[in-house]
């Protein structure tokens, strides 16, 4: 073959074996959320003898958000109430949250903490004795617990530190040993489900999902009774601020293309708030974490000139009371009086770890400014290492000179500081009101089940919940695992009987390569080719699409309806052409997926933030022709679904219920 | 090219079943080429710098040159990570070196335990709000001090938008 003809193809693609399997429970994810439901669905499936199988995309030890590692967990309340949290949570997300779902985290997250404890993560701890700072290992050696009471470090009122360099590591085992253990439990992994089966016989019930594997030629047809999301986010979805090789150094990690929100989507559940985003202000370009940094370190931001920004912009803040007065603004606002400065060209914004560092160093000695200098490069070198690596790159010494920090390309996501997902029951207790029940009154009240009938959601797909984190996300799988694990005994004899037959099924998923495959030689170069699009093609011209009209970082996070409407039509056309994606070997045909996922992860962005006619995240996106945030029309939830059958989106509004009464914050 | 191997070092995994970058990397970046018996990164643009591969590569044989678009070259952070501590490098570009180290986990490797202690919750108290060790402790989880349940009937209670896609 000339050269011309040539590429350069990972795993090929070849015709694939069908795979098909039942399953009671179906865990769709490997991440935090799915370990979560692991551990938790197998304690109470042993006794009936229920089958659980979990498939993830990669490796269980390093999948999903925490593989790199984490610095702190943010969630742990110990000496706080549940009460609190949910204060916390809903200022934070400016007034609209489900305070019943984030009450259930709350109360029940602490316990998770002393899971992970036991199984080997090392929590910093207080020395009873000097009250100084002694790291996990220290304060295992002297047999200081959570659960035994030992005080944690907190570097915020919610937040412990931890050495979390094998965090994930440390879960997944626990995870992996707990359906090992199990004979009717199934673990597979570079396993993709890509889309939800829908019940023949029964409608709105969901039957299982089909997904292929990324090392072998396998399609997995998977019939399933109940069926948990418990996938990651959506990230790259808007052109990120580096185009380069940069495009990977994503906040959030690269490889969640929003798969829980698209599966949402196509069975036809509500999602719930998927207008809110998350606009991280981080360390320009390596994108290593600022918590530490402000909350324990005590460190300052400025504009150019040495303006604290938030403190100039009092006033402005007035303008989205009580939200701007709280006692800890919401994390938005912050954002908004920083993009103030930005676009008046008062940049960079510094945050100023040189004088942090000096300030700390006059109440230590050499040794104890040596081993805080330590710390400050743990919380990078654990869960962000560019970021660290970028000092060494600039030679930027965090004690002699400030570092800029910039707010991000926009995320969604449902488990950090957002709150996009889906639109989940909560526990039925009596204490919560019956909006938050009545929707599921028909299907059955299950906690953290989606208005489809069978699927549940946890971690970032379980929306209007946000402030988890990796904790939170732990938790709320225990959590729906349990729900799943009644679901099944309460539905014994539910034989779930998918609509599409295997082989069209076989045709449809490996669509993308039939189609590389039928059309390959219409060209001398496999990436130009009249008849189709490769998944990498597809992707840029949605980031190019969020970016430059769904209030993207070029617009300074700015639209209004006219933008929105014509960024639509365009998606549409973008939609269309998505289902010409080609791929040439196994890796493309995941990239073909995980970009339709963000397409679908997109639309229902750009729908939400369409409906709601006014600016309630300023800081993370503004509507210019409704720039105010309007409680008296707009504090309520927005809802979504597509009907696949008709192909139209139906958005709808639903009541906001205030469980915990004010203050607004903690 | 974020993650990259050295090929001096890499030895393929000796064509074993589970080439550990390629088993290990969250991303489906790193494969081996069976013809040269080296891996490498199939998608540099698509890698985060998790360093997943650089920490489980046996033979040391993977480094990372960080993003180009924004990291001046020879700025380095190379981990040695072991059973219970890892052991950073972090050299700048102006040739300075700091060296940290860090526990990672307080228990043997495999021994996590998922029963924390073994003992199982009566399968009776499915129906109740309890995660397994609560119940296995009896602890009662909490509910609100104060419910206020305030319903807010705001101006766009009813609105709906009907809009035909793809």
């Amino acid at each position: 073959m000339p050269k011309i003809w040539t590429y350069n193809p990972g795993l090929e693609c070849a015709e694939p074996e069908i795979v098909e399997k039942e399953t009671d429970i179906l865990i769709v994810g490997g991440g935090m959320a799915a370990c979560g439901a692991a551990v938790e669905a197998v304690r109470w499936a042993k006794p009936h003898g229920l089958r659980i199988l979990l498939c993830d995309k990669a490796a269980m030890e390093r999948s999903g958000a925490v593989a790199q590692g984490l610095s702190a967990i943010n969630t742990y309340l110990r000496e706080n109430t549940p009460d609190d949290y949910v204060r916390m949570v809903r200022c934070d997300l400016m007034g609209i949250i489900r305070e019943d779902l984030s009450f259930d985290v709350g109360r029940h997250v602490d316990d998770t903490v002393h899971c992970f404890e036991e199984w080997g993560l090392p929590i910093w701890k207080k020395d009873p004795n000097t009250g100084k700072t002694l790291d996990g290992a220290e304060a295992k050696a002297k047999g200081l617990t959570l659960k035994g009471g030992a005080e944690p470090v907190r570097s915020g009122r919610w937040q412990i530190m931890i050495n979390g360099e094998s965090y994930k590591v440390i879960v997944a085992e626990a995870a992996k040993n707990a359906l090992e253990g199990y004979e009717n439990a199934e673990i597979i992994e570079r396993c993709f489900i890509v889309r939800p089966l829908l019940d023949a016989n029964e409608p709105n019930r969901v039957a299982g999902a089909v997904g292929f594997s990324v090392r072998e030629n396998k399609i997995f047809i998977i019939k399933a009774n109940a069926v948990l999301l418990a996938t990651g986010g959506a990230v790259n979805v808007f052109r990120p601020r580096s185009i380069g090789e940069g495009k990977g150094r994503a906040w959030y990690p690269v490889w969640n293309p929003g798969t829980g929100y698209a599966m949402l989507a196509q069975t036809g559940a509500k999602l719930v708030l998927m207008e809110n985003r998350f606009v991280p202000t981080r360390f320009k370009d390596g994108y290593g974490p600022v918590g530490a940094w402000f909350l324990l370190f005590k460190a300052r931001a400025t504009n150019a000139f040495g303006e604290d920004y938030v403190k100039k912009h009092a006033d402005e803040l007035k303008r989205f009371a009580p939200y701007g007065e709280a006692s800890v603004i919401g994390t938005c606002l912050r954002n908004h009086t920083m993009l103030i400065e930005m676009e008046a060209g008062r940049g960079p914004i510094f945050i100023h770890t040189e004088w942090a560092l000096e300030e700390a160093a006059k109440t230590m000695d050499k040794k104890e400014f040596k081993h805080l200098l330590a710390e400050a490069w743990e919380d990078f070198l654990d869960m962000t290492v560019t970021q660290a690596a970028l000092w060494a790159c600039l030679n930027a010494e965090p004690d002699k000179v400030p570092s800029e920090i910039m707010p991000s390309e926009p995320y969604l996501l449902g488990s950090h500081a957002g709150c996009a997902g889906g639109w989940c029951c909560g526990p039925d207790e009596d204490w919560v009101p019956e909006e938050y029940k009545a929707p599921w009154r028909e299907i059955g009240l299950y906690n953290r089940m989606t208005t489809v009938k069978g699927l549940f959601c946890a971690g970032d797909t379980c929306g209007a919940c946000g402030h988890k984190f990796s904790s939170g996300a732990h938790v709320e799988g225990r959590i729906a695992a349990k729900a799943m694990v009644k679901f099944c005994l309460d539905h014994k004899d539910y034989k779930p009987t998918p609509k599409e037959n295997p082989e069209d099924l076989k045709q449809e998923i490996y669509g993308p390569w039939y189609r590389f495959e039928q059309y390959k030689n219409a060209t001398t170069h496999y990436e130009v080719n009249p008849n189709y699009l490769l998944p990498r093609q597809i992707q840029d011209r949605l980031m190019k699409i969020m970016d430059e009209y769904v209030a993207g970082v070029s617009t300074f996070y700015k639209t209004n309806k006219i933008m929105l409407e014509k960024g639509l039509e365009l998606l549409k056309m973008l939609k269309e052409d998505m289902e010409l994606t080609a791929a040439r070997d196994l890796h493309e045909l995941m990239r073909a997926y995980e970009n339709r996922h963000r397409v679908w992860t997109a639309e229902a962005h750009l729908l939400h933030i369409l409906f709601r006619e006014e600016t309630r995240y300023p800081g993370y996106f503004y509507r210019t022709d409704f720039p105010e945030l309007d409680d008296a029309n707009w504090r309520c939830f927005t809802l979504s679904s597509y009907n696949p059958e008709t192909k139209e989106w139906t958005l709808e509004t639903y009541p906001y219920v205030q469980i915990i009464p004010d203050p607004l914050g903690p | 090219m974020p993650s990259y191997v050295n090929p001096e070092k890499c030895d393929g995994c000796k064509g074993g079943d589970k080439t550990v970058c390629m088993y290990i990397c969250p991303n489906d970046l790193m494969i081996l080429d069976p013809e040269a018996m080296k891996a490498y990164n199939q998608e540099p643009d698509q890698c985060w710098e998790c360093y997943s591969c650089v920490k489980s590569c046996p033979q040391g044989a993977i480094s990372v040159r960080h993003y180009a678009d924004f990291a001046p070259l020879h700025g380095t952070a190379q981990p040695m990570r072991g059973t219970t501590d890892i052991m950073w490098t972090v050299k700048f570009r102006s040739g300075v070196v700091i060296r940290f180290k860090y526990p990672i986990r307080t228990t043997p490797e495999g021994s996590a335990d998922p029963t924390l202690g073994g003992k199982e919750p009566d399968p009776g108290l499915i129906n109740t709000n309890q995660l397994f060790t609560e119940a296995v402790e009896g602890k009662e989880p909490a509910k609100p001090k104060e419910v206020l349940n305030k319903k807010f009937e705001v101006g766009a209670l009813g609105k709906t938008l009907k809009i035909k896609t793809a």
